[in-house]
C-alpha cells in the first residue's frame, strides 16, 4: 500500500506520464455521460465550424478555382489584398465605419430601452413593438426601406421632404455615395436594436430585488445610481452576449447593403468585407483569395472580440 | 443615518416627478413609432391595388384595400418554374428542423457544458464555442461549401438544415442558464435513482424553460430569414426559400403588387409566433428566479 503510493510519487517526480494518464483516464471515463451529451453538436460543429476554419486559413495560401486542385502561392493573396485591391480596402473601409457607429449605437440603445420599458406599465405592447423589427428578414425590410429612401418619384421621404419645403428636387439616398452607408447603417439600427434588447429584458428581470433594497441602506438613491452600481455589473453577462452580438452583426453586413442599394453598389459605396468574399467566392470563383478575405475578416472580428471580452470583464467586479 | 436612507428609498418611487415620466413615455412613443411605421408600410402595401401602389405623389395609407395581390402571387409564381407555395413549404420544413434539433442538441451540449458536470476538455472545448461566437458563420462559407458539395448535398435539404446546426450561440445560452439551476435539485432526483437522460428532461429542460423559449425564437428568424445558405448551398429554384423568391418576383412594375403581397407573408410569421411565444417566455422569465 505504502510501497505503491511511493512508487507513483516517485514516478509523478521522474517520469509524470504514465500516473497522470492513468488519473486522465479514470477523468475521461467517469465523465462519459457528459461526452454523450456533448457528442451530436461537437460532431456539427467540429464539421462545420472549426474545419471550415482550418480549412479557410489553408486554402487562403493558395490559388484554387474549384477545377484544379490548390496550389501553394504563399502570402500573394494576402499581399494582394492589402496593396493590390481597391474594392477590398473599400470594403474594409465601409465594414469598419458601419461598425463602429451601428455596433456601438444599437448597443447602448438596446440596453437603454430595455432599462426605461422596465419601469413603464405599458411594458408588453412596447417589447412586442421593439422586438418586432428584429423578427423581420433583412432582404423583405431593405426593399420596404427602399420604397421610403428612393430617389425617383416614388420616394415617401423625398416626398415628405419636398412637401415641407425642405428640398426642392428629389434626393438620391440610395444612389448618392455620401448617404449609402449611413442609409445602410439606419436600416440596421432599425433591425438589430431587438435581439439586444430582449437579451437585456430578460437579464433586467433577472436581477435580484433583494439587491436594490440592501443598496438603499447603503446610501444608494437614485435610478441612475442603481443602474450604474446595482443593474450593470449584475448583468455582466448579458451586456457580454450583446457586445460580441453587436460586432458579429456589424461585420457580417451584407444582405442590408446588397438588397437597399443593389450589388455591386455604386461606385461600391456600399461594399462591405462579406460581398467582397462572396464576389470572389462565388461569382468570381477565386476561392483562395476568397477564403484570405474570411481569414481578415475572422482575425478582424476576433481580435475585436477578445478587446471587448477584456473590457467588459474587467469592469462590473465590484 | 441608514434608517432615514432606508425611509428615502421607500418614497423614491413615488418622487418622481409627472413631467419627467411624461417625456420619457414620449420618448418610447417616438421610438414605437419609429420602429412601427416600415412594418406598418408594408402591411398596407400588400392590400393596395396596383393603381394605388403606383400612385404618385406616393400615399402611405390605403383606400380602397384588395386581395388581389395575393391571387396574382399565386398566379404571378406559377407562370414562373416553382409555385410560391413551394417556397413556404421549404422555409417551413427547413426552419422547423433547425429549430427543434438546434434546441435539442444546444441544451444536451450546454448540459454538458454547464458546472453540472466535469470532465477533461470541457473547458477547452467552452472556450473554442465561445471563440466561435466571436466571428460570423459567413467566414466558414467557402469551407462549408466544399464540404457539403464533398457530401453530395449540394440542392438537398441537408444543406440547409445540418450546417446551421453548428450553432455556438445555442449552447452558450444553454450552458449559461443551466449553470443557475441549483445542483441540490439534481441530487435529489439523483437519489431518487433517476439517470441523466431522466435528468435532463425532467429537471434540466423544465428549469431552462426561458433560455430555450429565447433559443427558439432566435433559431427561427435566423433560419427562416437566412438567405446566404440557400444562395450559396441550392441552384435549384425548387430548393430555394422566401427570402431569395423575393428576388424572383421582384423586379418590373408588373409584379409589385404580387411582391407586396409575398413581403407580407414572409415577415408574418415570425411576428406571428414570437407574439405566441412571448406569453410563455414572460411567464418564464418571472419564473426564472431560481438563480439565488
Amino acid at each position: 500500500m505504502a510501497t505503491a503510493g511511493q512508487v507513483i510519487q516517485a514516478g509523478a517526480g521522474v517520469q509524470p506520464a504514465p500516473g497522470r494518464l492513468a488519473q486522465w483516464w479514470a477523468a475521461v471515463r467517469a465523465g462519459k455521460t457528459g461526452y454523450l451529451f456533448l457528442a451530436p453538436f461537437a460532431i456539427v460543429f467540429f464539421l462545420f465550424t472549426v474545419l471550415p476554419v482550418l480549412t479557410a486559413l489553408g486554402l487562403s495560401f493558395t490559388y484554387y478555382n474549384m477545377l484544379q486542385p490548390p496550389h501553394w502561392i504563399g502570402l500573394v493573396n494576402y499581399r494582394n489584398l492589402f496593396l493590390e485591391d481597391n474594392t477590398f480596402l473599400i470594403g474594409v473601409k465601409n465594414t469598419f465605419f458601419f461598425a463602429v457607429i451601428a455596433g456601438p449605437a444599437t448597443f447602448a440603445a438596446s440596453f437603454l430601452l430595455a432599462w426605461l420599458i422596465n419601469m413603464q406599465r405599458a411594458r408588453k405592447a412596447l417589447t412586442l413593438i421593439y422586438y418586432a423589427p428584429s423578427l423581420t428578414s433583412a432582404v423583405a425590410m431593405s426593399l420596404i426601406f427602399s420604397y421610403f429612401l428612393s430617389g425617383d418619384r416614388y420616394g415617401l421621404l423625398n416626398d415628405l421632404l419636398m412637401r415641407l419645403g425642405v428640398i426642392n428636387e428629389p434626393y438620391q439616398f440610395l444612389k448618392n455615395v455620401k448617404s449609402i452607408m449611413p442609409s445602410i447603417i439606419l436600416v440596421q439600427l432599425w433591425m438589430g436594436l431587438g435581439n439586444g434588447f430582449l437579451v437585456n429584458l430578460a437579464g433586467l428581470n433577472a436581477v435580484d430585488r433583494n439587491l436594490y433594497e440592501a443598496a438603499a441602506m447603503d446610501g444608494i438613491r437614485t435610478k441612475l445610481q442603481e443602474m450604474w452600481y446595482i443593474t450593470l455589473p449584475m448583468m455582466k453577462p448579458q451586456l457580454l452576449f450583446n457586445a460580441v452580438n453587436a460586432i458579429v452583426t456589424s461585420f457580417n453586413v451584407f444582405w442590408i447593403s446588397a438588397a437597399l442599394v443593389g450589388f455591386p453598389s455604386p461606385q461600391y459605396a456600399g461594399h462591405t468585407i462579406v460581398g467582397v468574399l462572396y464576389d470572389h467566392a462565388f461569382i468570381r470563383f477565386e476561392l483562395g483569395y476568397a477564403s484570405a478575405v474570411a481569414v481578415v475578416l475572422f482575425l478582424f472580428t476576433l481580435g475585436l472580440n477578445r478587446i471587448v471580452f477584456r473590457l467588459l470583464s474587467t469592469k462590473g467586479d465590484y | 443615518m441608514s434608517a432615514s436612507v432606508y425611509a428615502d428609498y421607500r418614497v423614491q418611487p413615488r418622487k418622481r416627478s409627472p413631467f419627467g415620466s411624461m417625456v420619457l413615455m414620449l420618448f418610447l412613443l417616438v421610438v414605437a413609432v419609429f420602429m412601427l411605421v416600415p412594418m406598418v408600410y408594408m402591411v398596407v402595401n400588400a392590400f393596395k391595388p396596383i393603381d394605388e401602389l403606383l400612385l404618385f405623389p406616393p400615399r402611405f395609407y390605403v383606400m380602397r384595400p384588395t386581395l388581389q395581390n395575393f391571387t396574382d402571387l399565386v398566379l404571378a409564381a406559377s407562370a414562373t418554374v416553382v409555385p410560391f407555395s413551394r417556397y413556404i413549404f421549404n422555409s417551413t420544413y427547413i426552419t422547423v428542423m433547425v429549430v427543434g434539433v438546434t434546441i435539442l442538441i444546444g441544451s444536451m451540449a450546454g448540459y454538458a457544458l454547464s458546472n453540472k458536470h466535469k470532465f477533461p476538455g470541457q473547458g477547452a472545448f467552452f472556450t473554442v464555442v465561445v471563440s466561435a461566437m466571436m466571428f460570423a458563420p459567413e467566414v466558414t462559407t467557402i469551407p462549408r461549401y466544399l464540404i457539403v458539395n464533398g457530401l453530395h448535398m449540394i440542392d438537398t435539404y441537408w444543406a440547409l438544415i445540418i450546417p446551421p446546426l453548428a450553432a455556438p450561440y445555442a449552447v452558450f445560452l444553454m450552458k449559461q442558464f443551466i449553470d443557475g439551476i441549483p445542483t441540490e435539485l439534481l441530487e435529489a432526483a439523483r437519489i431518487d435513482g433517476a439517470n441523466q437522460w431522466t435528468l435532463f428532461w425532467k429537471i434540466i429542460m423544465p428549469g431552462a424553460q426561458s433560455a430555450w423559449a429565447t433559443l427558439a425564437i432566435t433559431s427561427f428568424i435566423g433560419t427562416w430569414n437566412d438567405a446566404f445558405g440557400p444562395l450559396v448551398f441550392t441552384r435549384r429554384e425548387v430548393m430555394r426559400t422566401l427570402p431569395l423568391a423575393i428576388f424572383t418576383i421582384g423586379g418590373g412594375v408588373a409584379r409589385l403588387g404580387a411582391l407586396s403581397a409575398a413581403l407580407l407573408l414572409m415577415t408574418a410569421p415570425p411576428i406571428i409566433i414570437y407574439t405566441l411565444l412571448q406569453a410563455r417566455v414572460l411567464e418564464s422569465m418571472t419564473y426564472s428566479g431560481i438563480k439565488s
